[in-house]
């Protein structure tokens, strides 16, 4: 029988195709491989499901076994956050014509390169950033090549990252900044955060900047969700000893909250997931690196970049590949780290959301977002044996628990359809039973009404 | 054989930062719920609004939709080698849209996430079979990361052994994939490159020379991007194990050899499988993509984490023990294209993988036969005269020097009959304007002799009226690329702002 997915598997069509080439036997075809190189048993694979309707039937037995965050009440965030999407966004990247391509002429591919180049526009704006990339794989994977981009521009061989980073994000920086035995290693430092205000500890930054330091980063928000009010002065310190200064920023606080670049930034890292991309548990993760538009950090970019540029036709429009050469699709080995596949789909979603959003309606979420967030922690904090550890803060906080442990109450949570906050005692033991909760636009006063009532009944 | 009439559509789309006026709005977000002065710290607060567009919901509709017009992608015949273009169910794209997929995040509770877990450790179990491995991981996020992810467990593999500072060269081929040296490099190694012989892939008296104390791993391909099969490659394997080093099989070009070889057979400790390509998952242009990593027990205490574990009907996630290398990105993959190529593989059986094996030979094949009567295309490595697997390298060359007309001309030309690109080479050039299609399992006959006819047409045009050619495309959304000022700082733009500036234009801040 024929398979769906194989039009040359219908009757006759093999056998026309091997007539043509002039061999009686498919195998004739595979000469160039050795007898003893080849798998002799059958491949046991579980049974075939080519019924479109038998396969459906089984992914959805599996995924109805899932708990989502769209039938429960969610307050994990942590660099993969819930935030509406709209569903033009939806739509269009379930278009064929985007959704299943790789590569066609410069012509054929006009209107998906002029989507990049809207993308890269776009963030352009929110960031205050002349020179935008095209997406690497997440946030952790932008800042590890900006902090490879930053030692090579300035020769240094030290990153300084706050105590408060991700520990996923620092894994993946480790990662990029190559072990101690390797020439490239770059030492990775972290500055110690202020226990009052979980803010960078200034004078702990002064004590470690040095002539060796390639570049100081630092989330704002942090990790921990607080605003990073002294960012001008961090950016000013690290500027005084000729370290570059890598900002990650969540995108969407960028209607309320200044660019980077207002504060000193050189290069500009960030996650892409919120503008529009759903969570699909981590799935939906993609990284940006934007820069002024200035020669020297141009040269060091490891990723692909659209320029605007014309074709045959005068005044015609068209976009280009640029500075292809320093890419390893250019130079092998001699580019600049790597690129390849990454996340470039989403950059269709992201392009949408930033034209739906427009100035009026970043700065209109951005409020949505303060309001709500400052009024869970406000009715929380009011819990007895239960305290909201830092002011400040844009849509994540951490709450603090004295009775109980943070497994203890996210149980109890999870019995009442709420998901807790992310458990942050093992990663940050100095916070004690320390959760970190995510509140976003999707929550109304409701849903917020609802959690502080649960947690004052399961701490009690 | 007639060609069809084909025109793309010419929307002549402005750009979205030109369309639209002062207040239009495309959603409006919840009204806050309370006060929020001086929540934002002092200083910090955005001072001037970004300049994005103002238009209404269909607007933004509209524009992208044009752009989804003005793209040719899989609407046409795309027989684009290398990257295996295959057909994406709908059913596995109908699947991870759910709530159930899209919904999900990743640390929730484990229990709340059995479902998801489940389709994972099932497509682990699929791709164990097919490779031999014993333990995948999908947390790269394309092949070059599954290639970057195995430099990185070659360093902790080496450092673990206190060999890290001596072993620090990777080898590999000039016809490997650009991403095996370019990670080896980024990891921190120093690459090897070996050139290729005669009959299309390195000799083994090269490896030999190559391989020493400093050897780390070898990072290859086999079969080649030329369809080219290195029947040595087993001793290959032995003499880097020899000289202490690991081997990984980048098994980009699997199309034409599943089920019958396993890179585990062949000795490999590890290999990667790209689920974008292989596997029936959408490519997006360029992701969201998955490398999936596989390698033997000896090397699973190095793999990033976290890995999923079925332990008594129960699923769970193994955070990982002190030889982990940690983490390649955040999160544990893009787990909706692992469910939709577990769907594919449910959907093909062990009997369909090998059919599409077969039939991706056949019809590569049966182009040959067809496209070397075609004046001015040659096939490379005319010495090595076996049979190809699912692709093969040509040349343009011939037609070039009689012509004047390049593979790009060619290539931009066949886009006027709704062809899109097929691939050239990667760098460097080892044949004189090439090209390489890869047919695959998903066109059907019909298509792939369209396919050949529309190049016949082309090359005959090429030798009848050059120029037609050589200033094509003529019935696409634009003319040719004049990529003049991609390289110079004082023209490029990755943003209408930095184009507005450079260009002078009004409006500029």
């Amino acid at each position: 029988m024929a398979h769906p997915y194989m039009a040359n598997s219908a009757p006759g069509v093999r056998e026309e195709m091997l007539a043509a080439i002039g061999v009686a036997d498919v195998e004739e075809l595979f000469e160039q491989i050795p007898d003893a190189h080849r798998h002799r048993e059958p491949i046991r694979l579980e049974p075939a499901l080519a019924s479109e309707a038998d396969l459906t039937r089984r992914l959805r037995r599996a995924l109805a076994r899932n708990r989502t965050c769209e039938e429960n009440l969610s307050f994990l965030g942590g660099g993969t956050w819930q935030h509406h999407v709209p569903a033009v966004c939806d739509e269009l990247v379930d278009r064929t014509e985007f959704l299943t391509p790789v590569w066609g002429t410069p012509s054929s591919d006009h209107g998906r390169n002029q989507a990049w180049f809207e993308f890269a526009s776009q963030l352009g704006e929110l960031l205050d950033m002349d020179f935008v990339g095209l997406p690497v794989y997440s946030w952790g994977c932008a800042a590890g090549h900006a902090i490879r981009m930053a030692s090579r521009l300035t020769g240094r061989r030290e990153v300084l990252v706050p105590r408060s980073i991700d520990p996923e994000r620092l894994a993946v920086i480790r990662t990029y900044c190559e072990p101690p035995e390797l020439p490239g290693h770059i030492a990775v430092t972290a500055v110690a955060t202020d226990p009052a205000t979980g803010r960078i500890d200034i004078a702990d930054l002064r004590a470690k900047l040095s002539e060796a330091t390639a570049a100081v980063y630092f989330d704002n928000p942090s990790y921990l969700g607080v605003l990073e009010a002294d960012a001008a002065e961090i950016a000013a310190l690290a500027h005084e000893h000729g370290a570059e200064v890598i900002v990650g920023a969540d995108p969407i606080s960028l209607g309320v909250v200044a660019p980077p670049s207002a504060y000193g930034a050189d290069i500009v890292v960030g996650s892409t997931q919120p503008l529009g991309v759903h969570m699909s548990c981590g799935g939906g993760a993609g990284g940006f690196i934007a820069t002024r538009d200035e020669e020297r950090y141009a040269r060091e970019y490891p990723t692909l970049m659209v320029s605007l540029c014309e074709t045959a036709e005068p005044g015609e429009r068209g976009f280009g590949m640029m500075l292809f050469e320093q890419s390893s699709y250019g130079s092998r080995e001699h580019g600049k780290d790597w690129t390849g596949n990454s996340v470039y789909l989403w950059t269709v979603a992201n392009a949408a959301y930033m034209a739906l959003l427009g100035p009026q309606g970043f700065a209109e979420l951005g409020e949505a977002i303060l309001s709500r967030s400052h009024y869970a922690a406000g009715r929380i904090e009011r819990l007895p044996g239960v305290s909201v550890a830092f002011g400040g803060f844009f849509k994540e906080f951490v709450v603090t628990f004295e009775r109980r442990t943070v497994a203890e109450v996210n149980a109890a949570l999870l019995e009442r359809g709420i998901f807790g906050g992310l458990d942050l005692s093992a990663d940050f033991p100095e916070l004690g039973q320390s959760a970190l909760y995510c509140v976003t636009e999707v929550h109304a006063q409701e849903d917020l009404d609802r959690l502080a009532d649960a947690l004052a009944e399961v701490t009690a | 054989m007639t060609l069809r009439r084909y025109h793309a559509a010419v929307w002549d789309e402005p750009l979205v930062m030109e369309i639209g006026r002062p207040g239009g709005r495309g959603v409006l977000p919840p009204a806050p719920i309370g006060p929020t002065a001086g929540l934002v710290p002092e200083g910090l607060r955005r001072e001037r609004p970004p300049e994005l567009p103002e238009l209404s919901e269909f607007e933004v509709q509209r524009h992208y939709l044009h752009l989804a017009q003005e793209t040719m992608g899989m609407m046409g015949i795309s027989l684009f080698g290398t990257c295996t273009m295959k057909y994406n169910p709908r059913a596995g794209q109908a699947a991870v849209t759910r709530p159930q997929v899209a919904e999900l995040h990743p640390r929730q509770a484990e229990e709340t996430l059995q479902g998801l877990l489940e389709l994972i450790h099932g497509l682990d179990l699929q791709l164990r079979e097919l490779s031999g491995m014993d333990r995948f991981v999908f947390q790269p996020g394309g092949g070059a990361d599954a290639a970057y992810t195995h430099a990185c467990i070659t360093r902790a593999y080496h450092a673990a052994r206190g060999e890290l500072d001596r072993r620090d060269e990777v080898i590999t081929s000039i016809q490997a994939h650009p991403c095996n040296p370019a990670t080896a490099a980024a990891a921190g190694f120093r690459v090897v490159t070996l050139p290729l012989e005669e009959d299309g892939y390195p000799s083994v008296e090269a490896l030999r020379a190559a391989v020493s104390d400093r050897t780390a791993a070898l990072m290859i391909n086999n079969p080649d991007d030329m369809g080219v099969y290195n029947p040595r490659i087993r001793e290959w394997v032995e003499i880097v194990h020899e000289a202490g080093g690991l081997c990984f099989y980048d098994h980009a070009n699997f199309n034409g050899v599943m089920t019958r070889i396993r890179a585990r057979e062949l000795g490999f400790d590890a290999c990667m499988f790209m689920l974008h390509k292989t596997f029936g998952v959408p490519k997006g242009g360029g992701g969201p993509a998955v490398g999936a990593y596989g390698c033997t027990e000896e090397l699973a205490p190095f793999l990033p984490r976290p890995l999923v574990e079925l332990d008594g009907g129960r699923y769970r996630l193994d955070h990982g023990g002190p030889l982990s290398i940690g983490k390649v990105r955040e999160g544990w993959g893009n787990v909706q294209q692992v469910v939709k190529a577990y769907a594919w593989t449910l959907a093909m059986g062990a009997d369909g993988i090998r059919e599409a094996a077969d039939l991706s030979v056949i019809a590569n094949n049966y182009m040959e036969q067809r496209l070397l009567t075609i004046r001015g295309v040659t096939r490379s490595h005319p010495d090595a005269t076996t049979h190809r697997l699912e692709m093969t390298r040509y040349s343009l060359g011939q037609l070039t020097e009689d012509t004047g007309v390049t593979a790009v001309d060619v290539q931009n030309r066949m886009a006027d009959f709704g062809i899109d690109a097929m691939w050239l080479s990667h760098e460097p050039w080892l044949v004189p304007e090439p090209f390489t299609p890869e047919a695959g399992e998903l066109w059907s006959k019909d298509d792939i002799d369209y396919w050949i006819d529309v190049l016949a047409h082309v090359c005959e045009e090429a030798y009848e009226d050059p120029e037609l050619v050589r200033s094509a495309p003529h019935n696409q959304v634009t003319r040719k690329l004049a990529p003049v000022g991609l390289d110079d700082p004082e023209r490029w733009a990755t943003t209408w702002r930095a184009h507005r500036r450079k260009a002078g234009l009004t409006g500029v801040r």
